[in-house]
């Protein structure tokens, strides 16, 4: 028997998940706002005492791993060529090894994009440009620039390899912290996420939580493993694949709505119908997005930003609240959680509109197209109609009331037949937060992972 | 290696030709980036930038080429690649008209060989040696 301690190092709670592998369940987990400005340990100390309080006894773990989104999480920088090819396989590449994309350039930088990356304290720098034997122009002479503008930054070179010898020189020449990986788009629309992905993973671990003071707990811990997206997504996968002969769920989206962002995972193939052309850049298997300007707290002003005026009128009216003033309230007071009906009245709402704007951006698009030889359908994105559960998680999600609400907003409400959202999915619910401490089981005992996700995540019809 | 960025314009989705003529190309030592079927402008200029290529070879079969082809080489010209090598060929016009005169409105609009209906590949395979200089 052996028993783990699953520890999510979040941006505002520390969350602790224990494991015991010969149960094959969850046998305590706790909670406490997370201490990073201060000292992390504080946070996971008091958030280990009440799990020790929650189980009645204090238990010595076998084995202690993290994954971590604290002090701001992963900050990247996506740097391509055209905004559609090498910038867009870029970003998911970021996206997808659970970093948030701050930055994201096209073309040849300028000083200024330079300055701005410097500026916004952007941990990693994803430097992309020119498929295999395409252009190396553009992307030799932004290497120059990061040099000559002295980026100290840790870059990661995933472009054109026919000029990879050059790359590397001028790297040398700079002294810049590098590393050299596939390109992310060697062909025209083929995405290659692999190799740049785990890079990203080894410089975040190595470097990354190191400055942001995270590492100090690591004598405690054994290991930190992932950035907590990165977990939400393999655990996703794992829910929806399965391991060996317990079957997963099939497809499935998986929302994941913050005080800061809104985060959407999709699981399933860009179509499985036979009757469309799909265009665009590849779409991978396993998809997340993040909008940045969607989420309950730090970013609640981008909820507002993203209705019009009349929207906003026809809301307050309709709700009879106001709706600027609640938001202004909530982006100051970025701790505060709802302490009566009116405020988790306003907090559902705004959950309703970051998951409906979420899957806005998320979801792919189908246009029907007369030609001479019929009709035809052109699809850009990923086709998630047949998806059979949406799953939610965060806060505002876990607590709400009627979550059934949020979660249906994810649907095709406005009967916006272009977009391909989920038709008649069954919604289920992160209820006890666990998805990104079992992304982390994933990594040692995937079937028990699958287990515990498949009995705790509930359903909520 | 040079090059060639090929692939079907407009809300036209015949893809039989534009197979055959990525087979010849690449049978003559291309590097062949095909962008296939219901291409616009855009996706025929980004492929051409990111993989530094010589020539876009744009078909349309169904008569809408003139529409669809329009403004191309200004795009270009905006995407920093002006000195492309355009062609275009298929049933590009509808109905029968006088091909001197459709050839003379497609070369006005930037396009540097223009083929008329039922051309053979290796007809433009010459053209292609002579332009690129292999």
């Amino acid at each position: 028997m052996s028993t783990y301690l699953l520890v999510d190092f979040g941006s505002t709670f520390t969350k602790l998940t224990a494991v015991d592998t010969a149960l094959r369940d969850v046998i305590g987990s706790s909670s406490h706002f997370t201490t990073v400005t201060e000292d992390i340990a504080i946070g996971y100390h008091n958030a280990l005492e009440r799990l020790y309080e929650n189980m009645g006894k204090v238990v010595q773990f076998d084995q202690v791993i993290a994954c971590s989104s604290a002090a701001g999480g992963l900050k990247m920088a996506a740097i391509g060529l055209v905004e559609e090819l090498t910038v867009e396989a870029a970003k998911r590449v970021c996206l997808g090894a659970g970093a948030k994309v701050d930055l994201i350039f096209s073309h040849h930088l300028n000083h200024k994009e330079v300055e701005e990356i410097n500026r916004q304290k952007i941990d990693i720098i994803l430097l992309a440009g020119g498929a295999d034997g395409g252009n190396s122009e553009c992307v030799l002479f932004n290497a120059k620039l990061l040099g000559e503008m002295k980026v100290k930054i840790p870059i990661v070179y995933a472009g054109n390899k026919s000029c990879l010898d050059e790359i590397e020189d001028i790297f040398i020449k700079y002294d810049l912290n590098y590393v050299l990986c596939d390109n992310v788009m060697p062909k025209i629309n083929v995405l290659n996420v692999k190799c740049a992905r785990n890079k990203i993973r080894d410089i975040f671990l190595k470097n990354i939580i190191v400055a942001k003071g995270i590492k100090k707990i690591e004598a405690e811990i054994d290991e930190i493993l992932l950035p907590t997206p990165e977990a939400v997504l393999l655990a996703s996968e794992l829910l929806s694949k399965g391991y060996l002969h317990e079957k997963g769920l099939g497809d499935i989206v998986v929302v994941d709505i913050g005080g800061a962002t809104t985060d959407m995972y999709s699981i399933c193939n860009a179509s499985n119908r036979s009757d469309v052309i799909i265009h665009g850049m590849e779409e991978p298997f396993a998809k997340r997005t993040v909008e940045g300007d969607l989420g309950m707290r730090y970013s609640a002003p981008g909820i507002l930003k993203a209705l019009t005026k009349e929207e906003i009128q026809f809301l307050n009216n309709e709700h009879g609240v106001n709706i600027e003033e609640e938001v202004a309230y909530r982006y100051q007071n970025v701790s505060s959680l709802p302490e009566n009906p009116h405020d988790e009245f306003i907090d559902q709402l705004l959950a309703e509109m970051c998951a409906y704007r979420a899957m806005h951006r998320h979801v792919g698009r189908i246009e029907q197209i007369f030609t001479p030889m019929g009709l035809i359908y052109n699809q850009i994105g990923k086709d998630l109609s047949e998806v059979e559960y949406v799953i939610g998680t965060g806060g505002v999600v876990i607590h709400s009331n009627t979550p059934i609400s949020i979660l249906s907003k994810t649907t095709n409400i406005l009967h916006n037949h272009q977009e391909l959202r989920p038709q008649h999915p069954h919604f289920l619910l992160d209820k006890t937060y666990l998805l990104a401490a079992m992304g982390l089981l994933s990594q040692r005992d995937p079937l028990l992972a699958l287990q515990i996700m498949k009995k705790y995540v509930i359903s909520v019809e | 290696m040079k090059s060639i960025v090929i692939g079907v314009i407009g809300s036209d989705v015949h893809a039989v030709g534009n197979k055959i003529i990525e087979y010849t190309l690449e049978n003559a030592g291309y590097k062949v980036i095909n962008i296939g079927v219901l291409s616009s402008q855009e996706d025929f200029i980004n492929a051409a930038i990111e993989t530094d290529a010589s020539l876009i070879m744009v078909s349309s079969l169904y008569g809408h080429g003139e529409l669809d082809c329009r403004g191309m080489r200004d795009k270009c010209i905006e995407a920093g690649i002006e000195d492309i090598l355009l062609y275009v060929g298929g049933n590009i016009v509808v109905g029968k008209q006088n091909f001197d005169e459709v050839k003379e409105r497609f070369t006005k609009m930037g396009f540097n060989r223009v083929y008329p209906p039922g051309t053979p590949i290796d007809q433009a395979l010459g053209d292609i040696h002579q332009d690129l200089g292999e």
